[in-house]
This record gives structure tokens, C-alpha cells and sequence, in this order.
């Protein structure tokens, strides 16, 4: 219903940021296990299904694939798009559909803050997450207790031929 | 020399870094329990190229395990490229296999995502992906150089392994695909094996971008190659295999051709392929991908001008 709203990732950027600052405030009470948390996982959820078609992961990249949730990718891939996407730009497994990762790439292009996060490497999906509601593990670092032998790839530059864009924040 | 600074354990890797044009060539893995039937294949590419791609259930179909082949192939002496795929197996399989596999000599390692459930003949079978290829490479690259599993688990001998990748350069969204290939070296990839190169215009615009962003000097990179067996197998690859591209005029000059000199026509634009690819800067080898053909890549490796092998095959380093 609300799909459309992916097409305008720039909009869908500061109500991330809005809706970071907002609820921040809210830590105190948004905590895993609370009596809350069946409450705010379900608005989370509504929310994130309408907009994004969410899977709820709990661990939400979804700013840094230019708002497009890469778990509706049929391979989930945290890092991609794959080798396989169709010429017409569409997937590999399902023809009819546009590759979740083309279409992550080119509304990331639209991103001038967060945009230039496609390009950082993502961590393996923590699967006892799923269900969870990221927005609690996010207050609480929850999404971003790797593996210990995952070293941090926070930090790695990934070279980008696009780095000018983003830095003008076209 | 491009990269860190470190002895090379593999043959491959020695043959790339002094600076030899490579041959690597994909090894069919066959549907038989009988060992003889990969060492038929295996002693044909063998003495023509410098590593030998063992398929992780080529095209989502169910063969021998590459983990399985690459056995056998260390067995005898001949130096394996261990392809992994996340299709079929969670992350402790992986790493398991990948530390099995360094056990029994392997030395090279291509992480792959794979082709999906849905392209091979059990379409109905459950797909895994744990991990994507980028995190995977990321794994066995600390299994190496930190020597601990991703629970942070020590291992007592780490493998040795000289990592590689994949690339497609050739489907959408292609200015994003250097970068693609930019985070796969970030995650640990030393060199690279791309998809069949048949669009050389658009191959050569890749190249072009790769070098602007000093990837070629990260990496080792070896254009994918192979004989169309026919034009009605060219016609199957390119609209049944996922991410294959080739172009109308290939086709087309197969289809002219008479049928029994098909499969000759075929390896010609192989072997016209690979001479404009030698041309390339930053290409550092080959890929041969002869499937069902593997009598040919001897032929083609021949009379591309790529013999005599920088080293011998009956090699046995340890």
C-alpha cells in the first residue's frame, strides 16, 4: 500500500534520522524482555511491513541499502546484488521481480547521507535475532554484537568510484 | 608484487605473482563414485593449466562434492581450486569444510554465492545461504590470518589458503560492479575468476574502471572463457544460465556454421577471445570453463600460445 514511499529514499532518510531522535528518549522503556516489547516489536512491524515489505531480521540495514530490505532478496544477501540478476535487471530466482539489489543501488544513489553506506561490507545475519524487533536491539547493541572472530569491517575502506557523489551530497 | 607481503603457499599463487600469465580450467565434477572418472578429467587439464577448479554442484545440480574432488585431486598431485558456494551448507559446515579441505592439502579456495536452488534439477530442495560470498571470504580470511573460526574459537594450524572470488561484470547494475569487485578484495579476495567474457566492449569498460580504482594491483585477475559447443548450447547458456551474457553476433556465427563444425567454430572464438583479452591491461590470466568439453581446453590453451606451463604439474610440493 504504502510501497511507493521506497521511491523516495532522500524523504525516507530523514525520517530515519526524525524517528532515531525520537524515539531515543523511549531507551529507558524500549528494553528486551519488558513488558513493552511485544508492543513496540508490533508497531515496528506494521510500520516496516506496509512501507518496506520488512522480514524482521532485527538487525535493520535498511539505510545503508538505500531503504530497500535486503531480505526480500531471495538469497538474503547482506552484500549484494548476486552474479545472477537478469539482464532487464530483474532476479535470477524470480523473473517477474526486480532485483531487490539493483533497485537498493539505485535509490542509494538518491541518499545523500546515507547513501554512500552501500558500499561497507555487512556482517553475517545473527538468525536468533529474527522476529526481534531492531529497533530495541539497536538502543541496546544488540545488532551490533558480532561473532567475536568478526573482525570489524566498519572500518575497511571500500573503494568507490561514486565517492565525489556522495560527498556533494547530490 | 601486489598485496601483503607473504610467502605464497600455493602453485597458483607462485605463478601469479612472478608474473606468468595463469591458466586455471573448470573441472566437471562427474555423477560416479569411482575415483578414476575425475582423475580421466583431471589428467587432461592438468598438464595445460596452473590450478583446477573442483565445482561445488555446478548450476544448483547435485554431483560429487567439490570438498570430495579436491581430495582426490591433492591425492595425485594436482593443485585444486576449491570452489565454495553458501548455497547448501550453514556456517559451520563451511568453515569445517574449509579447515577439512586445508587437511588434505588444499591451498586455494573460491568463495562463491551460488547459483540459486531454483536453476539446478531439485529446484524444490531447501537454499541455506547462511553467508554471502563477501562474508565468506571474510571468514576464511580470518580462519587464516587470526587463526580462529568466527565463534573465536583458536585453531591450532590454520589453513594456508590464497583466496579468490568471482565477478560478473556483465549484468546489472554495471557501474556498480567494480566497486562489487572493490569490496570483495576489502574482504579478502586475491584473485578473481569472472564470469564468461564474450561482451568485450562492455568487459573492456570494466577494466577500465577496475584499473581506475588500482584494483588489478589487489588482485589477480583471470577473465572467464570457455568453447560454445554448439548453437543451440550458446542459445541454452545465455537464457537458462544464470548471469551468462553473450552476445547476438556469437550466436549468430554459430548458427551459420554447419552443424558438425559447430563445436570447432566454438573453440575458434574461444581461442579469438582470449587473444584480445591478452590485451587487456590488468588481466593476470584465464579461466577456461569447457563444460562437457574438457578434451578441448587442451587444444585451446595450445593454440592460444599459452604453452609450455610455467611449472610442471607432476610438482609435489610437500
Amino acid at each position: 500500500m504504502f510501497r511507493w514511499l521506497q521511491n523516495y529514499p532522500h524523504f525516507l532518510e530523514i525520517v530515519y534520522d526524525l524517528l532515531e531522535v525520537s524515539l531515543h528518549p523511549l531507551k529507558r522503556w524500549f528494553k528486551p524482555g519488558s513488558r513493552s516489547e511485544p508492543l513496540v516489536t508490533m508497531i515496528e512491524r506494521l510500520g516496516k511491513e506496509t512501507v518496506f515489505d520488512c522480514q524482521m531480521c532485527g538487525q535493520c540495514i535498511l539505510h545503508s541499502t538505500g531503504m530497500t530490505c535486503p531480505m526480500n532478496c531471495p538469497k538474503q544477501l547482506r552484500n549484494g546484488p548476486c552474479g545472477g540478476v537478469r539482464e532487464n535487471g530483474h532476479c535470477e530466482v524470480k523473473p517477474e521481480m526486480k532485483c531487490v539489489w539493483v533497485e537498493a543501488y539505485q535509490r542509494s544513489l538518491k541518499m545523500p547521507k546515507y547513501g554512500y553506506q552501500f558500499a561497507s561490507l555487512q556482517p553475517p545475519v545473527n538468525n536468533q535475532l529474527k522476529g526481534t524487533s531492531s529497533w530495541i536491539n539497536m538502543f541496546h547493541g544488540i545488532d551490533t554484537d558480532l561473532p567475536p572472530g568478526w573482525t570489524n569491517t566498519k572500518d575497511i575502506p571500500v573503494k568507490c568510484v561514486k565517492e565525489d557523489f556522495y560527498a556533494n551530497g547530490n | 608484487m601486489p598485496m601483503e607481503t607473504k610467502l605464497p603457499c600455493s602453485r597458483l599463487e607462485s605463478v601469479l605473482r612472478e608474473g606468468h600469465f595463469a591458466v586455471t580450467a573448470e573441472l566437471n565434477p562427474p555423477d560416479s563414485a569411482d575415483p578414476e572418472d575425475v582423475y580421466k578429467a583431471a589428467g587432461i587439464l592438468a598438464n595445460v593449466c596452473d590450478g583446477i577448479n573442483a565445482v561445488d554442484a555446478s548450476g544448483a545440480n547435485c554431483h560429487i562434492s567439490s570438498v570430495a574432488m579436491c581430495a582426490l585431486l591433492t591425492r595425485a598431485g594436482y593443485e585444486p581450486v576449491y570452489q565454495v558456494t553458501c548455497r547448501d551448507r550453514n556456517r559451520i559446515a563451511i568453515q569445517g569444510d574449509m579447515l577439512g579441505a586445508a587437511a588434505m592439502g588444499v591451498l586455494n579456495v573460491l568463495c562463491l554465492t551460488g547459483d540459486d536452488v531454483t536453476a539446478g534439477d531439485q529446484p524444490e530442495a531447501k537454499r541455506v545461504y547462511d553467508f554471502d560470498s563477501i562474508q565468506l571470504l571474510r571468514t576464511a580470511r580470518t580462519m587464516r590470518d587470526e587463526g580462529v573460526f568466527l565463534s573465536g574459537r583458536k585453531i591450532t594450524t590454520p589453513p594456508c589458503f590464497f583466496l579468490g572470488a568471482a565477478a560478473n561484470p556483465f549484468v546489472p547494475p554495471y557501474e556498480w560492479r567494480p566497486q562489487r569487485l572493490s569490496k570483495k578484495i576489502a574482504a579478502g579476495a586475491q584473485f578473481i575468476q569472472t564470469q564468461y567474457c564474450f561482451d568485450l566492449p562492455r568487459f573492456k569498460e570494466y577494466m577500465h574502471q577496475v584499473r581506475d580504482l588500482g584494483l588489478d594491483k589487489q588482485a589477480f585477475i583471470l577473465a572467464g572463457v570457455g568453447p560454445l559447443k554448439s548453437a543451440g548450447a550458446a542459445e541454452f547458456m545465455r537464457t537458462k544460465v544464470p548471469g551468462v551474457v553473450i552476445p547476438d553476433q556469437y550466436v549468430d556465427r554459430l548458427k551459420k556454421t554447419p552443424k558438425e563444425k559447430q563445436q570447432e567454430e566454438g573453440k575458434k572464438i574461444c581461442i579469438e577471445l582470449i587473444e584480445q583479452i591478452r590485451e587487456i591491461d590488468g588481466i593476470a590470466g584465464i579461466h577456461i570453463m569447457a563444460y562437457r568439453q574438457e578434451e578441448l581446453v587442451a587444444e585451446i590453451v595450445e593454440q592460444a600460445g599459452l604453452m609450455p606451463r610455467p611449472t610442471s604439474n607432476d610438482q609435489n610440493k610437500r
